[in-house]
């Protein structure tokens, strides 16, 4: 996506909550910008944090991992990893060059299409305010 | 070289509304590897279907990309689709174009530039797709249920009917559970026991029910239609084939204990049937209490006083069945699905200072209530109060205690409360005229047939004085007691002197109930009661396959709630087990042997415990998927540290391939 449409924000979300989060935003009809690429994974705990680090090594702008919230993982327990695993990773990433902000992890349930659309909204202008990523 | 279809579907106006379709299938015909591009107006329709079906025969095109609504609403649809045209169905990739774009995107260019990004994606990791194919499994057709109360024993007589062996576990010496401690029921006044015990008969003659009381479920292994099960036989003492259970030793037996079945109130032998019409009529010896065991446990040591020895029990036994030689046994059974019905217990009312905290001994729960309401009970069915054997003619009523009070972490309503506080009051009146009840009570909750009817009942009939509002304290005075409330809907504080308060507990799932849970790898809320797959359409399913929930031990019900939910588990477990071969899903892990070192850091992070060793030929440890087990959540991916795990549908090349294609373009 070109500079001019604003940031690209990959999102990588999971199968059972946070892409139903999303089905639930389109069936209710709540708009939010058309940054955001997702991509579905089976659980939150699936996304490898070398992936993220990929993402933003290619040149995306910001990226969203979204689960179950903790306690309702499908897998019983996968959202505490990823919990975990994030929570590492967002530690490093200032570490690497690219501000923290550029990544969220967010807990998004099925019902949740409201949220979903909010929290889309907020981080790209958050993104947008942030502007691209300086050539690393 | 991959020949990729690409199909853009206009849902009528809802992608194409918004999403320049046309525009998507140009771009898509000059993707990488894509030979063909079409769109259609309704894709899941019979005749966009068709379309697919020619195209992929003409077209020659070994993978298909659909851009249409969610993966989550048509995919097993279009999985069908193609593979009614000869090609593998999981050679197929759902773009969401819909959902996740036109119905959330009203500028066009901005839709039509995501949609065509959406679809490159799609394109880029169905190119990377292989053939899956579901491996079918062989099952046990027998069926374990835990748990022997009013849903164990619906559950069991239901699978045992449909013509599947039923193996029935109890712990307690008989089967009948919560329901057989009832004396009556709401809102018919049915009699418990009449209702229940030809039931529980029936369990015991059933010729496809292996009834085995007094044991526990120690250890459960396998999946869904090979579970193999290590079940605790405790030692009864007794050689039930000899037994003919004519109550001889239980009559002689000089020990006395509390009754557990008559909540303590009355009391029982060392060796004992839990109440007249158990089943088995069999007794065991309650090892812990027995005289003699006490005296051989003595003989180890001969610390202390040496006490009596008995064996009363086996001189007066007429068959000679006392064995004492039984030992705690482990038997290993097989079955196809396990049903867990293990029940609740009434909330410890203790907890509750105001009410006395269990110091009074005319304040009682209603279960104690029930027991001596019940004709079988401790006091022969005289309602007798428990501190001096007088009759109660004031009785005062506490709604919601342990439920719907955060202050002792139970939020929630047990549902049944409102109700069986209705029939004490109606029936304290049948038993003695002369009863005056009050009862305190928060909100009548009354939802059911014929419940609004039978709680009216208790206030128009009975002269019930239901009074809003919560109870302050409780004191002694004198031989009564004080009972301090207010009614809040006149906003004064109310005062009575009650010879019997009835303080109406509230549900809260069996001791061990997460336990099991774990044992079973099946989840529980933070009150221990069992989590169902969905709360609304998958009641009596959980997230381990096989593994089915019913009656109060998934949340509180009532009676008739319980028998259906045990007849749906009983449903699903027939569906289960009719099947001659399951099949599992072939989007499972993957393990490269020749990547594996062994170290079992999958393992650790594996909730459904499907990551098992393996040796290789030249005698390495690695692990290995069992794909029945597995549920493909990814979790083992992340943790291999020498990347050799993999996950079908969804590998870390696909994942990639998306990243790659959508910022490189």
């Amino acid at each position: 996506m070109s500079a001019d449409n604003g940031p690209l924000i990959i999102g990588f979300l999971c199968n059972w909550c946070s892409y139903a989060g999303a089905d639930m935003a389109g069936t209710s009809r709540i708009a939010y910008p058309a940054n955001i690429r997702i991509i579905r994974v089976p659980c939150s705990g699936r996304v490898d944090p070398l992936l993220i680090v990929k993402c933003f090594e290619e040149g995306a702008d910001a990226v969203l991992v979204a689960g179950c919230h903790p306690g309702d993982c499908h897998y019983n327990e996968g959202n505490y990893y990823s919990r975990r695993r994030f929570a590492l990773l967002r530690a490093l990433l200032d570490f690497m060059g690219i501000e923290k902000e550029r990544f969220q992890v967010k807990w998004v349930s099925a019902s949740e299409g409201k949220r979903f659309a909010k929290i889309i909204t907020e981080f790209t202008e958050d993104m947008t305010k942030l502007g691209a990523r300086k050539a690393s | 070289m991959s020949r990729i279809g690409v199909f853009v579907c206009h849902c009528g106006t809802n992608i194409g509304g918004v999403v320049n379709v046309p525009e998507v299938v140009e771009a898509a015909r000059h993707m990488p590897l894509v030979a063909y591009a079409d769109e259609n107006k309704y894709t899941c329709s019979e005749v966009g279907q068709a379309s697919i079906r020619d195209a992929i025969r003409e077209q020659r095109l070994d993978r298909v990309v659909i851009a249409s609504c969610s993966p989550r609403m048509h995919e097993n649809t279009f999985r069908r689709t193609v593979a009614a045209a000869g090609l593998n169905p999981y050679l197929l990739e759902i773009s969401n174009i819909r959902e996740h774009c036109s119905w959330v995107h009203s500028d066009s260019k901005d839709a039509t530039a995501k949609a065509i990004d959406l679809v490159s994606m799609a394109v880029a990791k169905v190119a990377r797709h292989e053939s899956l194919f579901p491996k079918q499994v062989g099952l046990t057709k027998r069926a374990l249920i835990i748990g022997g109360g009013i849903t164990g024993i619906q559950a069991a007589l239901d699978i045992a009917s449909a013509g599947h062996e039923v193996v029935l576990v109890e712990k307690e010496p008989s089967i009948g559970g919560r329901m057989s401690q009832l004396d009556k029921t709401f809102p018919t006044l049915d009699c418990s026991a009449c209702i229940l015990t030809p039931k529980m008969v029936d369990v015991a003659q059933h010729p496809n029910i292996t009834l085995l009381t007094y044991s526990e479920v120690k250890e459960v292994r396998g999946f869904v239609g090979n579970f193999e099960v290590d079940i605790l036989k405790k030692a009864k003492m007794v050689d039930y084939v000899k037994c003919t259970g004519c109550g001889t030793c239980w009559q002689a037996c000089p020990e006395r204990i509390p009754s557990e079945f008559d909540m303590g109130l009355g009391s029982r032998p060392a060796i004992y049937i839990p109440f007249a019409q158990a089943v088995p009529n069999k007794p065991v010896i309650d090892i812990a209490n027995c005289r003699y065991e006490k005296y051989l446990k003595w003989k180890e040591t001969e610390e202390g006083p040496e006490p009596p020895q008995c064996r009363i029990c086996e001189g007066v036994c007429p068959t000679e069945a006392i064995d004492r030689s039984q030992k705690d046994e482990i038997i290993t059974e097989k079955f196809g699905a396990v049903v867990v019905t293990t029940g609740f217990k009434t909330f410890d009312h203790s907890v509750y200072g105001e009410y006395g905290g269990g110091r009074y001994p005319d304040v009682i729960s209603s279960l104690e209530l029930e027991r001596l309401m019940s004709a079988a009970g401790p006091t022969g069915g005289e309602v007798l109060r428990p501190s001096d054997g007088s009759h109660p003619k004031n009785v005062v009523f506490i709604q919601c205690v342990g439920s719907r009070d955060d202050k002792v972490g139970r939020p929630y309503c047990s549902k049944v409360c409102c109700m069986y506080t209705a029939k004490h009051a109606i029936m304290l009146r049948e038993h003695d005229s002369e009863v005056q009840c009050y009862v305190f009570y928060i909100d009548v909750r009354a939802g059911g047939k014929d419940f609004e009817e039978f709680a009216r009942r208790a206030q128009d009939e009975t002269g019930a004085l239901y009074l809003r509002g919560r109870v302050s304290q409780i004191y002694q005075e004198g031989k009564n007691l004080k009972v301090m409330g207010e009614d809040s809907l006149i906003g004064r504080p109310v005062e009575i002197e009650a010879d019997l308060v009835v303080l109406a507990t509230g549900m809260e799932p069996s001791d061990n109930a997460d336990l099991i849970a774990q044992k079973l790898n099946i989840s529980y809320n933070t009150y221990n009661f069992l989590i169902e797959a969905h709360p609304k359409l998958r009641p009596v399913e959980t997230q381990t396959d096989g593994i089915f929930v019913a009656g109060t031990c998934v949340g509180p019900r009532d009676i008739p709630d319980c028998v259906a939910h045990g007849g749906a588990a009983a449903a699903k477990v027939v569906a289960l087990l009719s099947q001659d071969s399951l099949t599992t899903d072939p989007l499972t892990s993957i393990i490269d042997p020749m990547k594996c070192v062994g170290c079992f850091a999958c393992k650790e992070v594996c909730p459904f415990n499907a990551i098992e060793e393996q040796i290789t030929r030249d005698k390495r440890t690695i692990a290995s998927i069992n794909e029945s087990l597995c549920k493909g959540c990814g979790l083992c991916i992340v943790a291999c540290r020498p990347g050799a795990i993999n996950l079908r549908g969804f590998t870390s090349q696909q994942l990639l391939s998306e990243v790659l294609t959508l910022v490189r373009g």
